[in-house]
């Protein structure tokens, strides 16, 4: 041990001696992909094998697993050692295990067949429900299923007289398809089941190389990444003096959307299409995430600790990298320990506390309608079982929304909680901060933005008031739209889509804030308090401003400072996050993002230094269309 | 309808037409030959070092100018012919005007210096220039670089952005102390050594040396030193571009020669920004002023004067900003190299030697004549209004936090100015 402690720091003085950064950024960079190579591969070095005790394990019940073990028959107890054979495999048996449990529990033309029999034995056609003890006499699940549900559906034509046979079958028939149909969702799997079953069979019947030995992978892959990181962070601390670090971005091929950024975007874009859609496919990657799981809080992993467990490790280690970056800027240094803290510790702890204790296991800075399922019924419902500290909970949440947001927004403009606390925000603003020159400035951009982020406001509003009827009335359609179908839409659309796949996924291509420009409505409601009703401003300077750019350019939300720096008008503009960061860049010190006084805050432009100008014809110059 | 034709699309030439056309429905056309569109000139470092990419550093969107009537003609002027109210474009086609602004900025210095043309040599003013440079700089380990004004200065720190060793050749005492005060001279050539850039003070050029290929391959200093390179930037100082003019009977000096109306001595033809030369400089004003500000606030009042009534050409309270390195530099008012005989100054600097304040003030009245600051920034309303109504320096340096203009949470320094002014100024 205490030869590689030594060994260690010979190499670290070695390397700060030859003092060649390059080479420490290289092998930082060297190491890092070794474990994101690691990570990849993990997904392909696993073996599977589904056992009966698995099975037995998931607590299926007896039907469905006697079932389900009777359709695994075929490849239970063999080593698999490709996932998609595997998978497929899978599938099959439950599909196999739900035909045949619907077959066992459905009543058949040859039931009804014997039912009419039994109807006309008498000579006249009289059905009775009491005939249904004859047709299924077996004192089984099965036998005793079919009997009631003979008759619950049947009842309506007990002891009804039919002329014919043919009348009687029909209508039997008819009273008995709703029955058949529901086997699916009473005793065998719906859709939802299947894919929670193939996420958590897969999953567990891993044995391979991965699985045995996930505390390997845990090291190989987060730990590694994490040290690869910090020998290309940690330096720059002390890398040069102190300043603003843009040398070579729009000749880095990752950082101006050439070949490296096509393939990261690429790459993040189907990470979170798997994530989302098809979990069972990383099921590795949850497997090596619950080392930290378990470690930590003593639970089993899903695909939502690994997407959280990712998220906090991006922001965290991206977060120092931003400190360093940012080193002479206190502005920025606090708000990235802000974000930094927000998301480990309220977003990532905390719900394990709140677990712990037994409350609802959620995220406390999160706010509707950025949290657009707030108001489902079963998170309300979550709250009021809670006691008194669900109750405090709830009253927490609903005062973000109607007390914080709209009184912190007009004292320090939205960026409190964009660039400060949100999640989403917290993302763009450290693993994001490499992509954020991306963003357009095209006047066209701003007009998208504009209608596309206001149309997800009134959607997420519209869905809401849905929510909230059904949850007050029971009742799901109103006005002839069923709120759970809008629910579904939303969360699909929006939620996936928009804000995983896109507003993150798109990060090299389009830049950091995607989704915080283009679609939140949480930011478009903020917008307008900034916009409207606030303190804060963007206030320029005079007349510094030599229209070079650096602004604009490095503006993550796409905003055209240097078009208001070089008239100098002062702007509060709805989507501005307050981060900062062109008043950073500023070579000239033109920006200031200020909370002053609401009088006069938006004055019209005015640029200082012409006295003749000025004096004829005040400050306030002529319009120009944009 | 006035056809007013705009010889030069760089700030000073844009600002007059965009003014022109918030006041008019004249028709305003555009020649420039450097490039399609307007660009800013002060951010072609920015391009070199990776920053910006050349769309970024221009103000208006390419459709700005159709949707405002501002027409562009991408070309090159070779006469200006007086008589018949036109200009001679180099493909030898006329284009008529009413009316004439030349906004035709400067051209970098060249001093005759022996291979000043050569291959591997430019000067740092243009986008071409900045092709160039980008060309030459290609796998080198060293350049080596003339001249310490502003533009050097960038250039030196576009080099360092690429890990290139620079020598810089100075030929003051101390970089820019023709322009700063010994102290923030000093603060500013300590950053430059710090940041590892051979400065040589009191150096000049005495030749460049060729390779065999005809290429740059060293310089030979006036103090006789061979220094070898493979990039020398020539960028001492820039003068008014004006040989196209000769014989068109307008008429020049260093600069085109322009009364406080902008106009020239040729009715309906007017000069403006870094190619204008006052015959009689408002105030304590040079007669040739290059830098953005001025070129901007000539556009603005002469655009008033063809459209309404005539405007003196008033600039306010001098203000002039710019970033060595890592430390921003901000000026108000006047502060000379050498105090006058009526100031005293203050100064003071942060413990390290990165920030620093100087305040100039009458030795008399003790009102503010003006102020440098490094690594601080300043309000410029603020300082402008201080500077107008004379305020008391001790006042100044009591309120000193109103013009405070650095972003939230920075640290003050107000109250160690304060300490010191009222230690070492005993009023
Ligand atoms: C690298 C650099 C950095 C600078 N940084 C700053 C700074 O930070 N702050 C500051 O205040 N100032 C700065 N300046 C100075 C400032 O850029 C100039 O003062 C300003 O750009 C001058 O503007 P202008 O419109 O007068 O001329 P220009 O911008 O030079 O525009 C003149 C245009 O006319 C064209 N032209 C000329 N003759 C003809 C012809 N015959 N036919 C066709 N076209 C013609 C030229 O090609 C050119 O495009 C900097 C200058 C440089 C070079
Ligand atoms: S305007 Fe400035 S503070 Fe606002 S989002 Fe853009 S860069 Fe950030
Ligand atoms: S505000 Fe600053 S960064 Fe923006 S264009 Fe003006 S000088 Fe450049």
């Amino acid at each position: 041990m205490i030869e590689v402690v030594q060994s260690f720091f010979l190499l670290c003085l070695l390397w700060f001696n030859i003092y060649k950064m390059k080479t420490i950024y290289n092998i930082g960079i060297g190491i890092t992909l070794t474990a994101f190579t690691i990570f990849i591969a993990s997904l392909f070095l696993n073996d599977y094998k589904l056992t009966n005790k698995l099975i037995d394990d998931a607590g299926l019940g007896d039907v469905k697993t006697e079932a389900l073990k009777e359709a695994s028959k075929g490849f239970e107890g063999k080593t698999i050692s490709s996932k998609l054979e595997f998978v497929d495999e899978l599938k099959q048996a439950l599909s196999v295990a739900n035909a045949s449990i619907v077959n066992k529990y459905k009543i058949s033309d040859r039931d009804i067949d014997a039912l009419v029999k039994l109807s006309s034995a008498s000579g006249k056609i009289k059905y009775s429900t009491a005939f249904a003890e004859k047709v299924f006499p077996e004192n089984d699940g099965a036998g005793q299923y079919k009997a009631k549900g003979i008759n619950d559906f049947t009842g309506w034509i007990a002891d009804r007289k039919y002329q014919s046979a043919e009348d009687l079958k029909n209508d039997l028939k008819n009273s008995l398809t709703g029955f058949n149909n529901n086997i699916q969702y009473t005793k065998a799997f719906d859709d939802y089941a299947i894919g929670n079953l193939l996420f958590v069979l897969t999953k567990k019947a891993g044995t391979g190389l991965v699985s045995n030995n996930t505390g390997l992978f845990f090291a190989l892959t987060f730990i590694l990444a994490f040290i690869g990181a910090m020998i290309f962070i940690l330096p720059k601390f002390w890398d040069g003096l102190p300043g603003i670090k843009h040398n070579r971005i729009f000749k880095t091929s990752l950082n101006s959307q050439g070949i490296i950024g096509i393939l990261m975007g690429s790459f993040l874009i189907l990470f979170y299409i798997v994530l989302y859609f098809f979990p069972v496919y990383i099921v590795e990657w949850v497997s090596i995430s619950e080392v930290a799981s378990v470690g930590l809080f003593g639970r089993e992993a899903s695909q939502w600790f690994l997407y959280g467990f990712l998220y906090t490790f991006a922001v965290l280690v991206m977060g120092l990298r931003f400190l360093s970056k940012y080193r002479h800027n206190k502005y920025q240094r606090i708000r990235t320990f802000s974000v930094m803290f927000f998301q480990l510790i309220i977003a990532f702890m905390m719900p394990q506390i709140l677990f712990a204790l037994n409350l609802p296991e959620v995220d406390l800075k999160n706010i509707w309608p950025l949290d657009y399922s707030f108001f489902f019924e079963w998170r309300i419902n979550s709250y009021l079982n809670s006691g008194a500290l669900g109750m405090m909970m709830l009253v927490w949440s609903i005062a973000l929304i109607v007390i914080a947001v709209p009184v912190l927004t007009y004292f320090v403009g939205k960026r409190w909680y964009c660039s400060w606390v949100c999640g989403c925000g917290g993302l763009a603003e450290t693993a994001g901060d490499p992509f954020r020159q991306l963003s357009s400035k095209k006047i066209i951009a701003w007009k998208i933005e504009r209608y596309l982020i206001y149309a997800v406001l009134v959607f997420v509003v519209v869905m809401t008031s849905w929510v909230l009827y059904t949850f007050f009335t029971g009742k799901s359609v109103l006005l002839g739209i069923d709120s759970y179908q809008m629910r579904k839409i939303y969360g699909f659309l929006i939620s996936s889509i928009f804000s995983g796949v896109v507003g993150t996924g798109f990060y090299p291509l389009m830049g950091n804030r995607i989704w915080c420009r283009f679609g939140c409505p949480l930011a478009a409601y903020m917008g307008i308090i900034q916009r409207f009703k606030s303190r804060f401003r963007i206030t320029t300077n005079g007349g510094q401003c030599i229209s070079c750019g650096n602004c604009s350019t490095y503006c993550e939300m796409g905003i055209d400072v240097r078009w208001y720096a070089q008239r100098g008008q002062d702007f509060a503009r709805a989507s501005c996050v307050g981060c900062g960061v062109c008043a950073a860049v500023c070579p000239r010190g033109v920006l200031k993002l200020e909370n002053k006084s609401e009088k006069g805050r938006l004055n019209g432009p005015g640029l200082l230094g012409n006295d003749g100008v000025v004096k004829v014809r005040g400050i306030r110059l002529g319009k120009e269309s944009a | 309808m006035k056809n007013i034709v705009i010889l030069g699309n760089g700030i000073s030439g844009i600002t007059a037409a965009r003014e022109i056309r918030k006041m008019s429905q004249y028709k305003i056309t555009v020649i420039s030959s450097e490039t399609e569109h307007f660009f800013s000139r002060t951010a072609l470092m920015y391009i070199y070092m990776g920053h910006m990419e050349y769309e970024h550093t221009k103000p208006y969107e390419d459709h700005f100018w159709k949707k405002n009537r501002i027409d562009l003609m991408n070309a090159k002027v070779d006469k200006v012919d007086i008589a018949k109210k036109e200009l001679v474009l180099s493909d030898g086609k006329a284009v008529g005007y009413d009316v004439l602004i030349l906004a035709v900025g400067s051209k970098s210095n060249k001093f005759g210096w022996p291979g000043q043309d050569m291959d591997g040599v430019s000067g740092m003013y243009s986008y071409p220039d900045l092709q160039d440079i980008e060309k030459y700089t290609k796998d080198i380990k060293r350049g080596v670089i003339v001249g310490g004004g502003l533009i050097g200065i960038e250039l030196a720190e576009m080099l360092h952005s690429r890990d290139i060793d620079v020598t810089f050749l100075v030929r003051e005492t101390s970089f820019w102390n023709n322009i700063l005060p010994a102290e923030e001279s000093a603060l500013i050539t300590r950053h430059i050594r710090e940041n590892h850039i051979d400065l040589r003070l009191e150096t000049e050029l005495k030749e460049i040396v060729p390779d065999s290929n005809g290429r740059v391959k060293s310089v030979v200093t006036s103090k006789g030193d061979e220094i070898e390179c493979g990039f020398v930037g020539l960028t001492a100082g820039v003068s008014p571009n004006i040989d196209f003019l000769e014989d068109s009977g307008i008429e020049t000096a260093r600069g085109i020669l322009i009364n406080e109306y902008c106009e020239t001595n040729v009715p309906d033809v007017y000069a403006i920004g870094d190619c204008a030369q006052h015959k009689t400089p408002p105030g304590e004003r040079r007669p040739v002023e290059q830098v953005w500000y001025t070129g901007r606030m000539m556009g603005e009042t002469l655009a008033y004067t063809i459209c309404k009534d005539k405007l003196k050409y008033q600039p306010g309270i001098w203000f002039n900003s710019a970033k060595f390195l890592e430390i921003e530099y901000q000026t108000y008012g006047w502060v000379w190299a050498n105090l006058k005989e009526d100031e005293r100054d203050f100064y003071w600097e942060d413990e390290t030697g990165r920030k620093c304040l100087k305040l100039v003030f009458d030795k008399k009245e003790k009102f503010l004549k003006g102020c440098n600051v490094f690594g601080i920034r300043l309000r410029h309303g603020v300082m402008e209004k201080w500077i107008k109504e004379k305020k008391h320096v001790k006042a100044v340096v009591e309120e000193l936090t109103e013009a405070n203009f650095d972003p939230e949470f920075y640290k003050s320094y107000e109250t160690e100015i304060k300490g010191k002014f009222n230690k070492q100024i005993a009023f």
